[in-house]
C-alpha cells in the first residue's frame, strides 16, 4: 500500500477523490441554500489563511480553516442584520482574496508559490495532505449524515422548524463550520478560485436528474468523483492544469445531464 | 395549565415595535382566531409564540413538550431543491409511508403523495401544509393566514376541515386571519391586534337572513361567522397610540 501511495498520480487522484467526497453533499446544501457567493467569500479568505498560516509558522490546512471559518461566521452576522447581502458578500469575497495576495507577497524571506494556492497543486500531495483531506471529507461527511434531516427541514421554513423544536441558528453555524472545512480541505487540489465551482458544479448537474434531495446528495458525489477522475486523467493526457480540467470535466457532465434532462421532459 | 401562555409581551423588529402589552394564553382545545389589519404584528405574534422569534420584553411559556402542528402562511420551496410530497412529510422527523398516507388522506390531497412539492397549486400546498401539521398529533394547532388565496367557498371547505381535525385530535387552534370580520364560526374567541389588543370578544353566529347570505355567499355551510366589533375607544391611560382604531367595517353596509 505504501508502495503505491509513493506513486504521485495515485496520490492525486486520491486527493482529487477525497475533495468530491467532501463536496458532493455538502454542495447540494450551497446550491439548497442559495450560498455560491458565500462560498465564494470563504474560499478567497482562504489565500489571506495561507499568508497568516506562513507568518505564524502554523500548518496551512490550519490557517486556512480558521480564517475560512472566521470570514464565514462574518458573513453570517453581516447578512442576518443587512436586507442585501450580496453586494456586501462581494465586497467581502473580492477585498478579502485582494488582501490576501497582498499579505502573501508581503510575506518575508518566504518564497510562496501562490499559483498553487489559487489554483492548486494536486500533483505533490504529501501522504499527509491525504490524510487531512480524507479526514475532513469523513467528518463532513458524518456530520451532514447526521443534521440531515433538521439541514432539511431548514431549508424549506426556518418557522416550521423552530415549530418542531429545532434550533437553525446553531445549524446554519454548523454549515458555515462544514464550508470552511472544505475550503481548508479542497485548496491542495482545486484551489482557492475553483472550490465553489467544486461544490456547485456537481450539485447542479444532479438536479437535473434526481427526485429527491438524498438522490440529489448521492448524484452529486458520484458525478463529482468522475470529473476528479476524469479531469485528472485529461490533465495528464493533455499537459493542462489539474484543477482546471476537474471543474472542465465537471461542466461537461452538467451540459450532459442538461441536455437529460431537456430530452426525458420532451 | 395553559399550552402557551405570553405575559406581556413586547416583540421588537430594530426599532419599531411590532407587538407590545400583550398578554394572551391557549387552553387546550379551544379555537382561537387572531384577527388585525395588514402589519398588525398578526404573524410577528405569532411566530414568537412558536418560539421562531425571541421577544424583547415578557416571556411566553409553553407547556413542557408542547407538540406544536405549525402551517406557515406560505411555503417557497427552491426549484433546486427536489422534494416529493411524501419526502416532505417525513422531515425533520420520519414518521413512514402509512402515517404519510393517512394524514393526507384525512386532509384530502392523498393522490398528491409522489407530486414535486414545488409544483404544487397554493390550494394544494396548503392542505399538503395542514396534513405535515397533523403527523405528530399535535396539542396545538397554529395557523398563519390559513386562507389566504382561498375564495369562500374554499375558506369555508378549509375552516370545516380544521374543525373536524380539531374534533378528532382534539386540539387547540390558534389562527390569524387578515379577515377582520369574518372568522371561523368555531371559534371560541377571537382576538383583534393592531400592534396591541384593541378587544376581545366571541363572534356572532351568522343567522339565516338574506343580508348575511348576500354577504357570505351561499353553500358555506355555517363555517364562517361574524365578529362584531369597532374600535371607536380612547386609550384610557392616556398613552398616545399611533396606529388607527378605524379599520374598514364592511358588514355594516350589509347591514
Amino acid at each position: 500500500m505504501s508502495d503505491l501511495l509513493d506513486d504521485f498520480m495515485v496520490r492525486a487522484i486520491l486527493a482529487a477523490v477525497g475533495t468530491a467526497l467532501a463536496c458532493g453533499a455538502l454542495g447540494c446544501f450551497v446550491v439548497w441554500r442559495r450560498m455560491a457567493y458565500f462560498g465564494d467569500a470563504t474560499a478567497h479568505a482562504a489565500i489571506l489563511g495561507v499568508a497568516l498560516a506562513l507568518l505564524f509558522s502554523v500548518s496551512i490546512p490550519l490557517g486556512v480553516l480558521i480564517v475560512a471559518l472566521a470570514m464565514g461566521l462574518l458573513v453570517g452576522a453581516l447578512s442576518s442584520t443587512t436586507t442585501t447581502p450580496d453586494s456586501l458578500l462581494g465586497v467581502l469575497s473580492h477585498g478579502a482574496l485582494a488582501i490576501g495576495l497582498v499579505a502573501v507577497s508581503l510575506m518575508p524571506n518566504a518564497r510562496v508559490d501562490l499559483d498553487s494556492y489559487l489554483f492548486g497543486d494536486i500533483l505533490v500531495v504529501s501522504k499527509v495532505d491525504l490524510l487531512v483531506i480524507w479526514g475532513g471529507a469523513a467528518v463532513v461527511c458524518a456530520v451532514l449524515a447526521w443534521r440531515w434531516q433538521a439541514l432539511l427541514a431548514e431549508i424549506l421554513s426556518n418557522d416550521l422548524a423552530y415549530a418542531s423544536g429545532l434550533n437553525p441558528r446553531r445549524d446554519r453555524m454548523l454549515l458555515t463550520l462544514l464550508i470552511a472545512a472544505v475550503v481548508a480541505v479542497s485548496i491542495k487540489v482545486v484551489g482557492a478560485l475553483l472550490i465553489t465551482a467544486m461544490l456547485i458544479i456537481p450539485a447542479a448537474a444532479a438536479r437535473l436528474i434526481a427526485r429527491g434531495p438524498e438522490g440529489m446528495a448521492v448524484w452529486a458525489t458520484v458525478i463529482g468523483v468522475v470529473a476528479a477522475v476524469g479531469g485528472l486523467y485529461g490533465a495528464r493526457e493533455f499537459g493542462t492544469p489539474a484543477g482546471p480540467s476537474i471543474i472542465c470535466f465537471a461542466t461537461a457532465i452538467f451540459c450532459l445531464a442538461s441536455a437529460f434532462g431537456q430530452f426525458r421532459r420532451a | 395549565m395553559p399550552l402557551i401562555d405570553a405575559q406581556d409581551i413586547e416583540i421588537s423588529h430594530g426599532a419599531t415595535r411590532a407587538v407590545f402589552g400583550v398578554s394572551l394564553s391557549i387552553e387546550a382545545g379551544e379555537i382561537v382566531t387572531i384577527v388585525g389589519p395588514n402589519g398588525s404584528g398578526k404573524s410577528t405574534l405569532l411566530r414568537a409564540l412558536i418560539g421562531a422569534i425571541p421577544v424583547s420584553k415578557g416571556a411566553i411559556k409553553r407547556a413542557p413538550n408542547l407538540r406544536v402542528g405549525y402551517v406557515p402562511q406560505k411555503l417557497h420551496v427552491d426549484p433546486t431543491l427536489p422534494m416529493t410530497v411524501r419526502r416532505f412529510l417525513n422531515l425533520p422527523r420520519r414518521v413512514g409511508g402509512q402515517a404519510v398516507r393517512s394524514a393526507l388522506a384525512r386532509t384530502g390531497v392523498q393522490d398528491l403523495e409522489k407530486r414535486q412539492i414545488s409544483k404544487l397549486s397554493g390550494g394544494q400546498l396548503q392542505r399538503v401544509l395542514l396534513a405535515r401539521a397533523i403527523l405528530n398529533d399535535p396539542q396545538v394547532l397554529v395557523l398563519d393566514e390559513a386562507t389566504q388565496g382561498l375564495d369562500q367557498p374554499g375558506s369555508a371547505d378549509f375552516y370545516h376541515l380544521i374543525e373536524a381535525l380539531r374534533d378528532e385530535i382534539g386540539c387547540a387552534v390558534l389562527m390569524v386571519s387578515h379577515e377582520l370580520h369574518v372568522v371561523m364560526s368555531a371559534t371560541d374567541r377571537v382576538i383583534c391586534l393592531n400592534g396591541h389588543i384593541c378587544c376581545e370578544g366571541t363572534p356572532a353566529v351568522v343567522t339565516a337572513t338574506e343580508a348575511y347570505r348576500e354577504l357570505f355567499g351561499t353553500g358555506t355551510g355555517g363555517a364562517l361567522a361574524l365578529y362584531r366589533h369597532d374600535h371607536d375607544h380612547a386609550h384610557s391611560d392616556g398613552e398616545a397610540c399611533a396606529h388607527d382604531h378605524n379599520h374598514p367595517h364592511e358588514h355594516e353596509a350589509a347591514e
